[in-house]
């Protein structure tokens, strides 16, 4: 149906992209046009097109909320939590689907016929009003048009808003974000203290799953404590920078003091390439090949290594985050004027000197900025701790046992079904928050750290 | 020179050697990572290209088929019963088994070997009644014995074929009765619990139509965004909102992109779960950004002259645009496009949240019907412990960088052979 409204409209629209064309074309015998032809026939398209699908779609966001408040209305003298209502009105929907399978209560089955009628109201009421806001304005359109007004211009405004509603869609993702993960965390927050998350000890969600009814208040406070997690992110993380940041820094600073041309042209984009392959991947290869060659290392050496061991974890990751280092590092230093490097020569430095002392220095921001922007990524990467570093979440300091992190828990507690309402399934949307706001201030810092060093140089 | 400064220099000197030294090793261990890395997965998964079957022979006996007709019909053939039939194409490979015992022969095939019995004399009814050569696809471990990724001499209770079943083997082989043929059914057939009869079809269709949900979502939204915020934005506070804004979620982690799509489009707009439409609608928010900025970054490319030029002739502002800005940006937007989708194709985690790991045994012939993509492929395949699953996540990495490379040669060749040069 709706379908079928739709293209009905875009059908519309071309039609009348044609005859406003061929009006003016008309009109050119008597007067002269105010635009070129084919303006007339984007202002009626516009007309007819732009109004019609607004209402439709406000009306199909619409519509299903106001259908529930009519359904639900004939509920409401019984003293319904809100999770009771909206179980009903599941049922009561699945019932006029004919897909519901519980036993049927008269109540139930008048609300379903309710619900089948108003959907047929609302379904004839919308074409109804569509048509109506078409004939209206085409008609409206096709007057001015008639009247030879301006054409070109009102087209033209009718696309700068198309591009700036465009322009706000990036915003809308924003607050659908912040949006879609407070609504879940707050009520996250109504079952689980604030201050038992964030300074709690002790992560083990599982043990709140009950079938039936409440998890018991005092188990709750003691499964949802975040710091393990905080912990586990923050040091696989640091691994991963110990890797990156000494082989990512030496090769950016190589590629863009000492490296040809021929090196340079081709080192940097195979480079690259380790940051083009996906995670997954990555975290099959850090399961597969280096958590269990940690293992057999370590043992050889008389330690006791977990197989998903951290360290494999966050080595892995460090490889992967090597190219953001060294391509951004290069491209920092590169920027640093030459003068500098020629004061810094004619004083009598050799190469290595001058790195150290003058581009090093002048370029720090930047550097500081990219490393930012590289602790960002590792703390937001998923698969490869997913696959290797294990799923239960200790507390530990030690890299060859077995941690977890943000990430890696929300995989684990929304892998599968999910049940909306349960605190579980809410406490993956308190870490992703917590998740979202940390990378969010590492890169707001970072971006001003680069910026600052940018308006130094230009 | 005194002795003093000629030593101060040799060291100076060495210091600068090794500096460089650093620096060439850094990129050495960088590019044997990468090596190392390659090596491995194609080590690893080359074998999964080749299939193992077993040939044997069938006899299609009208009595055990229980089809009484003279002329059977196509619908005959289809309804008898080739339980029987198919068993004894099995056991006939060694008849002084004892019944109790069969179990091992039959093991050697996949599960489905009674369908496979069947598909023969489908295609071919005039078999009926006739003893024919047939091909069985090999079970997984014999699959992988015949490879040798199996160790075959360690005790038997620690191997996964025992020692009749290798001698069957070491026997069929010797007659030349197990075949290796290239795997076309690792690209034909869908997903299955069974390593000998995965394959990616499924998860391949789904990549397939996530990405084209994504580029319909993302690309028009974003080339309209990036002109409106080059061309035509005043320089105010809301437009540096917006700028501030993409340049953020450039950089938001991919799953929290994956909890938006669960708790706006699954929950909210209660769209399918595990579909395709979800997973592309989930990644093209995701892909927004970066092709904003490389739009942007294309347009503003284009040098002003352009549109001086244009402005000069009596063009509008919007005509300035959309007849000559846009369409010289297009070759880096394009490039920076399907670098954007390159980076959505081996996405996992948001696909894992919005249910695209959900098993599934069909192909998906829409975009709204559920689905894997091949990077969750690789993660539901690395989750299986049988060592054929390890050389399939192998090959289906393979597949997904060949898939990677293609499109990024894509994007530098938009870029190269397209894209004007000025100055």
């Amino acid at each position: 149906m709706n379908l079928i409204l739709v293209t009905f409209i875009i059908l519309l629209a071309f039609t009348s992209y044609y005859f406003g064309r061929k009006k003016a074309l008309v009109i050119q015998s008597s007067q002269r046009l105010t635009a070129l032809p084919k303006f007339y026939g984007y202002y009626l398209a516009a007309w007819c097109a732009a109004p019609a699908l607004i209402i439709f779609a406000l009306w199909s966001v619409f519509e299903p909320s106001i259908v529930k408040t009519f359904i639900l209305q004939d509920y409401t003298d019984q003293n319904l939590t809100k999770n009771e209502l909206q179980l009903i009105y599941t049922k009561v929907k699945a019932l006029a689907a004919g897909t519901y399978t519980g036993n049927i209560t008269n109540f139930l089955d008048e609300s379903a016929n309710k619900y089948i009628q108003l959907k047929g109201i609302a379904n004839s009421a919308k074409v109804a009003i569509i048509l109506a806001i078409l004939i209206f304005s085409l008609s409206f359109a096709y007057r001015s048009v008639q009247k030879n007004d301006r054409m070109r211009e009102p087209v033209e405004i009718f696309l700068k808003w198309v591009l700036f509603v465009a322009s706000l869609g990036a915003v809308l993702v924003t607050i659908g974000i912040v949006f879609s993960l407070l609504f879940e965390a707050i009520r996250f927050f109504q079952a689980v203290k604030i201050f038992d998350f964030i300074f709690g000890t002790h992560w083990y969600p599982a043990k709140t799953f009950v079938r039936d009814g409440q998890p018991d208040p005092e188990l709750m406070k003691d499964a949802f404590g975040a710091v393990p997690l905080f912990a586990g992110t923050f040091f696989i993380a640091f691994i991963a920078m110990c890797v990156a940041i000494p082989i990512g820094l030496l090769s950016g600073i190589y590629l863009s003091e000492y490296a040809g041309r021929g090196i340079r042209k081709y080192a940097k984009p195979i480079i690259e390439i380790l940051a083009g392959i996906p995670t997954v991947v990555y975290g099959f290869f850090a399961a597969l090949t280096v958590g269990p060659f940690v293992k057999e290392i370590g043992n050889a050496m008389g330690l006791e290594v977990s197989a998903e061991s951290a360290l494999a974890a966050g080595a892995v990751m460090g490889v992967m985050i090597i190219p953001f280092i060294s391509s951004l590092s290069d491209d920092v230093m590169t920027a640093v004027p030459q003068n500098l490097r020629d004061g810094s020569y004619a004083m009598g430095a050799t190469k290595s000197e001058t790195v150290k002392k003058v581009i090093f220095p002048a370029a720090l921001p930047g550097i500081v900025g990219s490393i930012l922007l590289a602790v960002s990524r590792a703390v937001g990467e998923t698969m490869i701790v997913v696959m290797a570093s294990g799923l239960a979440a200790n507390l530990t300091m030690n890299p060859l046992e077995s941690t977890s992190t943000i990430t890696a828990q929300i995989v684990v507690i929304l892998i599968g079904d999910q049940q909306f309402g349960d605190p579980k399934t809410q406490s993956a949307f308190a870490l992703g928050i917590s998740l979202f706001i940390v990378t969010l201030l590492l890169n707001v810092i970072a971006l001003s750290v680069v910026k600052k060093y940018r308006e130094k140089y230009e | 020179m005194n002795s003093f400064k000629k030593n101060l220099l040799k060291k100076r000197y060495n210091a600068e050697r090794r500096f460089q030294w650093y620096g060439k090793i850094a990129i050495g261990l960088a590019l044997s990572f990468l090596a190392v890395f390659m090596f491995q997965i194609f080590s690893k998964g080359y074998s999964a290209f080749q299939k193992t079957w077993i040939v044997t022979e069938v006899h299609y006996d009208k009595e055990l088929l229980l089809i009484d007709a003279e002329s059977p019909s196509k619908d005959d053939l289809e309804n008898a019963d080739y339980y029987d039939v198919a068993y004894k194409a099995m056991t006939s490979l060694d008849p002084g088994l004892p019944e109790e015992e069969d179990r091992q022969l039959i093991q050697m095939v996949s599960y489905k070997y009674e369908a496979e019995v069947k598909d023969l004399l489908l295609k071919n009814p005039d078999y009926l009644g006739k003893i024919v050569p047939i091909k069985l696809t090999a079970s997984d471990d014999v699959d992988q014995v015949h490879k040798g990724n199996y160790p075959r001499d360690i005790p038997e209770e620690d191997r996964r074929v025992n020692d009749y079943q290798l001698q069957i083997y070491d026997m069929l082989n010797e007659r030349g009765d197990i075949l290796s043929e290239f795997n076309i059914s690792f690209f034909t057939s869908p997903d299955s619990r069974e390593a000998e009869l995965a394959g990616i079809a499924s998860s391949f269709m789904g990549t397939v139509f996530s990405i084209l949900v994504c580029l319909a979502f993302s690309f028009p939204v974003a080339v309209l965004a990036a002109i409106y915020l080059e061309e035509f934005a005043p320089k105010n506070k809301f437009t540096d909102f917006i700028e501030v804004n993409i340049n953020n979620l450039a950089a938001v982690p991919s799953i929290v992109f994956g909890l938006l799509g669960l708790g706006v489009l699954l929950a909210v707009f209660n769209l399918p779960r595990s579909t395709p439409l979800v997973g592309g609608i989930t990644l093209s928010l995701m892909t927004l950004p970066t092709i904003i900025i490389a739009a942007r970054a294309s347009l503003k490319a284009v040098p002003p002259s352009i549109r001086e030029a244009a402005l000069a002739m009596g063009a509008s502002n919007m005509q300035t645009t959309m007849h000559h800005t846009v369409p010289l940006s297009m070759p880096g937007t394009l490039s920076g496009t399907i670098i954007g989708l390159a980076q959505a194709l081996g996405e996992t985690a948001p696909l894992i949240l919005i249910g695209m790991v959900a098993f599934v045994n069909t192909i998906p012939g829409t975009p709204v019907d559920p689905a894997a993509s091949l990077p969750v492929q690789i993660y539901i395949w690395s989750e299986s412990a049988e060592r054929g699953f390890v050389e399939k996540v192998s090959a289906c990495i393979m597949v997904l960088l060949a898939f990677l490379i293609l499109m990024n040669l894509a994007a530098q060749i938009v870029r190269h052979k397209f894209e004007k040069k000025w100055s």
